[in-house]
């Protein structure tokens, strides 16, 4: 993608984009359309007696268009960075394109892709709109942590609320140490400048 | 050992239009900066496209618009040296010149690498990282690099332009032996006629996508072909000249008749000589020998350039006509620089060149 330059760059570009500026709650109608009962996926899918909306599947999906702009983002930024000398030079030297890509591209690409993981999986953690919409919010099953934290806001039980924000910050907290420690500890071990 | 290239490539601000045949083991190309040279070895190297045309090289056909021949990069073994140098980071230096190695066992790899380490004063650098290493380093990591992989042709792109002078001249030494034992092609691009002087026996005259002049050095930079070659080869004195009989001209700017060694063919022309060639005479009555006053003068740390203007004293310091570089101990036997002085342009270095 980041070597393609056609016309349809920017169209293409656009709409892998797109979930990051809708409302979450545009998204999972959207993808409500499409799974649902009456949506073209879901009548397929009932085919085989399969169901997806309101159960666990469904959480999954919305996740993942809400923070896929977010991955592609930041991954792609960190390709376009990489000296395009550095990706010819592995060419002349007789490499395939596969051998380029994860011997050259993806290492020196590493540190973005790890930050655009970080950052999807705390898109995806904190995920609320979209999932209510298409997964409801079946305790046990289909509840997101942010979903129970409302409901148990709602409800009064402020310190149920306050476990959970807890267990939240913990784990954010977590990846952004790792993440940060890793981005950091690559730069020091390896491209030696700035550190 | 011969090199076919004929090749045509719009670019941006003009054509790169280049035909160039050799059978020569080192060609230097020399041009401004801009002016297609690197273009020229990022279409042998098949980094980039030619819109038409021909790329033979060992006679491995790289690129035949007509026969629909477009050999992919990884196919072509072309040795390319990137200005910057274009070293994998993520991998240490022996890992860098490994890395076209693959059709090796194990063992023979390890062994090559070990080899061109030695070969290339490397020994000791295996582990590090190219940011841990020092410029000159980095430089024959990537040439070590390139000639691991036993390329036809090897394409120096601007090799020295980010080191300073003291390493320059020492890697330029060291790169005039390393090409000495390669076996193949080697084309050379640079900005800086020194450069080009030192490591080439031929050299083509780069302009605005076009090969000026192709031949061989002392040739080229005694009696350039044309004015762009005069310039780019750094020749300081030209002027329109007027074609007197065979051998004289007249300098109407100037306001002098000249006699030179060379043949001058058309009516209208240009005439030059490099600074170096003018020499300061005590007796002015020879032919070739002028009367001047100095309008200017400008040291360097070992060389004086003096700018002189013909006829009448000039009245500001960039009224001159032509320039004239000596030693500084030839400029300080001038005594009084506010008188004129002597000159003599030898016929022999001066030359004529078509409109």
């Amino acid at each position: 993608m980041s070597n393609y330059n056609g016309k349809w760059k920017g169209v293409i570009d656009s709409v892998l984009t797109l979930p990051l500026v809708l409302p979450p709650t545009v998204a999972g109608f959207g993808i409500l359309l499409l799974i649902g009962k009456r949506g073209p996926i879901g009548q397929f899918l009932s085919l085989f007696g399969v169901n997806i909306i309101f159960s666990w599947y469904a959480a999954v999906i919305a996740a993942i268009v809400v923070a896929f702009p977010l991955m592609y983002k930041t991954t792609m930024g960190a390709f376009e960075q990489i000296d395009t000398n550095i990706i010819s030079a592995a060419r002349t030297l007789g490499a395939s394109e596969w051998k380029v890509f994860w011997q050259v591209v993806v290492p020196l690409a590493r540190p973005g892709i790890a930050a655009a993981t970080a950052l999807s999986f705390a898109r995806c953690l904190g995920e609320f709109g979209a999932t209510l919409m298409v997964a409801g919010s079946i305790p046990g099953k289909t509840e997101t942590i942010p979903i129970a934290i409302y409901f148990a806001t709602q409800g009064g039980q402020m310190d149920v609320a306050m476990i959970w924000v807890a267990i939240i910050f913990a784990i954010s907290l977590t990846v952004l140490v790792i993440n940060n420690y890793w981005t950091s500890y690559k730069k020091k071990g390896r491209y030696g400048v700035g550190g | 050992m011969d090199f076919f290239v004929d090749i045509k490539k719009k670019l941006y601000e003009f054509e790169l239009d280049v035909k160039l045949e050799s059978k020569r083991a080192v060609i230097g190309i020399l041009g401004a900066s801009g002016s297609g040279k690197s273009m020229l070895l990022r279409c042998i190297a098949g980094l980039v496209k030619p819109d038409e045309g021909q790329i033979i090289v060992n006679g491995k056909i790289y690129f035949d618009a007509e026969k629909k021949i477009n050999l992919p990069i990884r196919d072509r073994k072309t040795g390319f040296l990137f200005q910057n140098y274009a070293l994998f980071p993520n991998m240490t230096v022996s890992e860098n010149i490994a890395f076209g190695l693959d059709d090796l066992s194990k063992e023979d790899k390890k062994n090559k690498v070990a080899e061109l380490m030695e070969k290339y004063n490397l020994d000791g650098l295996e582990k590090r990282y190219p940011t841990h290493i020092s410029g000159g380093q980095q430089q024959r990591v990537a040439l070590a690099r390139a000639v691991a992989v036993k390329p036809d042709i090897l394409l120096l792109d601007e090799p020295f332009s980010a080191l300073d002078v003291h390493l320059k001249n020492h890697m330029m030494r060291e790169m005039a032996e390393s090409l000495k034992d390669f076996q193949g092609m080697t084309l050379f691009v640079t900005h800086n006629r020194d450069e080009a002087y030192q490591l080439c026996e031929n050299i083509a005259v780069f302009n605005a996508g076009k090969v000026e002049a192709f031949g061989e050095k002392n040739e080229l930079f005694q009696r350039p072909f044309s004015l762009e070659t005069a310039k780019i080869t750094g020749c300081k004195n030209i002027a329109k000249s007027i074609r007197l009989s065979e051998n004289r001209a007249e300098v109407p700017k100037w306001g002098v008749k000249l006699r030179s060694n060379m043949k001058i063919e058309t009516e209208e022309g240009y005439l030059g000589i490099r600074a170096n060639h003018i020499k300061v005479v005590a007796d002015c009555t020879k032919e070739n020998c002028f009367k001047v006053w100095i309008a200017d003068e400008t040291d360097g740390p070992f060389r004086t350039s003096l700018y002189l203007k013909f006829g009448s004293r000039p009245q500001k310091l960039d009224d001159f006509h032509f320039q004239c570089e000596m030693s500084r101990e030839e400029r300080n036997e001038i005594k009084d620089p506010s008188e004129p002085i002597c000159v003599y342009l030898n016929p022999n270095y001066l030359f004529f060149m078509k409109k």
